[in-house]
């Protein structure tokens, strides 16, 4: 681009970035810079030692402490400063010591070394380097990035501005080759073209199916019509899920790239992006943007003076999670009632207002200008063979560190959750990970090795889904989980086909009778049953896949949902009904803290004397469990 | 801003990319980015914004510092969070970002130069953007 050689000119001498890789035109893979690269000489230099909970079990305070000790003793205590960080990930491979500006990444790090990284790293200015992190060692063997790209536990492409630039200011957008996808496809491609180079790339629908992107707009580009759309699905619902908002809150105009592009290659000159209202910032960004490019000619009648005309409207989805179906959200957009309809005919051929019409989610289209840009080989080379690219997850649940990742496809769910999400809260055991959503199912400790892929997580038994990933541990219990999620289905199905509205009436009433200790024998078969037919017989994916967590929970947990039927137990103590408060009499010293708790109240006994709960009021709150400090009250 | 043309654009695009540098790009000024997502507001971003702001006016130094706010950096464990480049010092992400952190941070990182224990995040992923840039020979673009 131009205007990118004049930045890395005008970059005075001695003033080389620090932090990572990004100068005007240049990449220094980060962990591989020389000794003292980026900074002037006798800068100082930092030492960032990692205080995550992981860390700290693995002694980082003492190192912290040591490396102190080491500056003072050695005499460099002004060349180097010392401090703690927050969780840094790779808990595995701790405690992590990071050397700035030199980007050095040290692990296993312990206080006998403090030593030698004084004397060494900060003293003689060299790296220790049996401590220093191969870049390598970073990289699954199944995880694939463009040669010469260091792969910083994550790989953002869609996420490329997100946390960059100032979602409101359409130029920083343009400074970070924003809308040169467009002009590109304008002037030097034809639509064929765009639809070759996307099939080229491999891009598939990231709202969870994964239908080949390019495919989708060559149907909807040979579909004869006087009038086409383009319509956004940002109609993000799965509990737990947020990738979407992230994206458009944080580069709107990514998006709106994409949708021009998409209009001028399947030839149609209006679009829709159809967002849930309960994204206001979300909206309220999209609008700006919206408006910007309108009034640069990136939108609108004769886009950069190419003659091609597209123009894009905001439509407010009203909180319906099956308007995420994208015939539903066809209808809720015409301003009917949001209810699927049987397909064929596909969108491509007969979609909105019975016109061709090209449906993609939000991330989807947040890759288009890329691909574009950079070309279906750079894309491909990113992720598997059938899964090339990227892809977003909210990884929240009970994991140290909740986020928002983009990771290449073909990296392991043991990297997510443990080298990226730094593993379970508390240290407590893995149990499993929903993806998916409601749609999807549980995975468990046996398959976290397995590549991410569309396939490879169906083969599993969950699915890509839109992203969301909640992690589970030992406290969670599979049956409530799985009653929540069919709960969710229940209040979300839009009852227009019986399998959906019947099915998942029932199927709550059997798990919920089975967290309430009343499951009957042959519940799992009556589960099993309903959730095949369900799957077979539902009108859309809604119904479809709402059995899923249920089937897959069942699959992988059946002791605990024999457990909660025949013994009436709930190993985790999530399934209230199940729970039983007792206090021990030979701890209990009579303190009466727990029966000022106890809000019903259902606990007794008289000053310096043994209390007792009466199991017949309890309402399972839990209040005096956490209030004895005495170790007194019990769980059963 | 008048309706562009191709041309145009690109012209525009050199000159921005030039008032914009990332915050890895060299650049004379003290650059402050408020993570403002619904996820960082809803953790107090606003709160560090103000606070920011006002203790920069009683240092005196709004004139060598920008503040700008950017969408969700991906670290909702640590919000609010907020990115600080300071010439001749390492650009670094802190997170958990109270009022109080906020203040501590202009006294201590961009007037007094030193970093502040207990805060920093690691960078969650190299800039493509840029990393695209070097990989323009290898036959991306066409």
């Amino acid at each position: 681009m131009t205007g990118e050689k004049e930045v890395a000119e005008s970059r005075p001498i001695g003033a080389a970035p620090v932090g990572a890789a990004a100068s005007g035109g240049m990449v220094a893979p980060v962990g591989a810079a020389a000794p003292g690269a980026g900074a002037a000489a006798g800068a100082r230099q930092y030492l960032l030692v990692c205080g995550g909970e992981g860390c700290q079990s693995w002694k980082s305070e003492e190192l912290f402490l040591a490396l102190h000790q080491q500056a003072e003793t050695l005499g460099v205590k002004n060349e180097v400063q010392i401090i703690r960080t927050g969780c840094f990930g790779f808990c595995e491979k701790g405690p992590i010591v990071k050397v700035m500006p030199s980007e050095t990444f040290y692990c296993g790090v312990k206080p006998e070394d403090a030593k030698e990284i004084i004397a060494g790293r900060i003293a003689a200015k060299k790296d220790v380097e049996r401590l220093v992190y191969k870049k390598e060692e970073r990289l699954a063997a199944t995880t694939r990035v463009p040669e010469g790209a260091f792969y910083n536990k994550q790989f953002r492409i869609v996420l490329r501005n997100c946390g960059v630039i100032d979602p409101e200011n359409i130029d920083e957008y343009i400074a970070r080759d924003g809308y040169a996808a467009l002009g590109k496809a304008l002037f030097t491609m034809s639509p064929l073209e765009v639809v070759a180079e996307l099939r080229a790339s491999g891009l598939r629908g990231r709202g969870g199916a994964g239908f080949p992107t390019g495919l989708k707009w060559e149907l909807t580009r040979v579909a004869p019509s006087d009038q086409k759309y383009v319509i956004c699905n940002a109609d993000e619902g799965d509990p737990g899920a947020y990738m979407d908002r992230a994206t458009i809150e944080g580069d709107p105009h990514s998006v709106v790239e994409a949708m021009a592009i998409c209009g001028y290659t399947v030839g149609a000159t209006k679009g829709y992006v159809y967002i849930r209202a309960e994204y206001p910032l979300a909206i309220e960004r999209l609008k700006i943007a919206i408006r910007q490019a309108e009034e640069y000619g990136l939108l609108g009648k004769n886009i950069l003076g190419s003659g091609v005309d597209f123009e894009l409207e905001i439509r407010l989805g009203a909180g319906a999670f099956v308007c995420g179906e994208e015939t539903a959200l066809m209808r809720s957009l015409e301003g009917n009632r949001g209810m699927p309809v049987p397909k064929p005919p596909y969108p491509a051929t007969s979609g909105l207002w019975k016109k061709p019409t090209v449906i993609n989610n939000v991330e989807t289209f947040a890759n288009v200008p890329m691909v574009i840009l950079k070309g279906s080989k750079w894309f491909a080379s990113i992720g598997t063979e059938k899964s090339t690219g990227t892809k977003v997850f909210a990884l929240t649940g009970k994991i140290r560190n909740s986020g928002l990742v983009e990771v290449p496809m073909g990296t392991t769910l043991r990297e997510i959750i443990f080298d990226i999400g730094g593993g379970i809260r508390g240290g407590r055991k893995f149990k499993g990970v929903q993806t998916g959503g409601p749609s999807g199912g549980i995975i468990t400790a046996k398959d976290l090795d397995a590549p991410i892929s569309y396939e490879s997580l169906t083969a599993l038994g969950s699915m890509m889904g839109s992203g969301g990933m909640i992690v589970m541990d030992e406290d969670d219990c599979v049956v409530d989980v799985s009653k929540f999620y069919m709960d969710f289905c229940v209040d979300e199905s839009c009852g227009k086909c019986a399998p959906c509205r019947i099915g998942t009436n029932q199927m709550y009433t059997i798990l919920d009778r089975i967290t309430k200790g009343n499951g009957e024998e042959g519940d799992l078969g009556k589960l099993e049953k309903i959730g095949q037919a369900m799957t077979k017989a539902s009108l859309c994916m809604l119904g479809g896949s709402a059995a899923n967590p249920t089937l897959s929970t069942i699959r992988h947990f059946r002791d605990e949902y024999m457990e909660h039927i025949h013994d009436h137990k709930c190993r985790s103590g999530s399934c209230k009904a199940l729970v039983r408060f007792t206090i021990l009499a030979d701890k209990c010293i009579g303190c009466g803290l727990c029966a000022r708790r106890c809000p019903v109240p259902c606990i007794s006994g008289e000053k310096k004397g043994v209390h007792v709960i009466d199991q017949a009021k309890c309402v399972k709150c839990g209040e005096c469990f956490v209030s004895c400090k005495f170790g007194a009250v019990v769980k059963a | 801003m008048a309706k562009m043309t191709v041309a145009t654009l690109n012209e525009h695009r050199a000159t921005m990319k030039k008032t914009y540098p990332t915050t890895l790009q060299p650049s004379p000024l003290t650059r402050i980015v408020v993570g403002m997502g619904t996820c960082g507001i809803a953790a107090g971003a606003q709160e560090a914004w103000d606070e920011m702001k006002k203790s920069i006016a009683e240092f005196g130094i709004e004139a060598s510092v920008q503040m700008k706010k950017t969408g969700c950096m991906g670290l909702c464990q640590v919000e609010p969070t907020v990115e600080i480049a300071v010439p001749g010092m390492p650009t670094v992400i802190y997170g958990k970002v109270t009022a109080e952190v906020a203040k501590r941070l202009v006294r201590k990182h961009i007037v007094e130069k030193t970093l502040i224990d207990g805060h920093i995040q690691d960078r969650p992923a190299i800039d493509i953007v840029a990393y695209v840039k070097a990989s323009e020979g290898e036959g991306g673009t066409r």
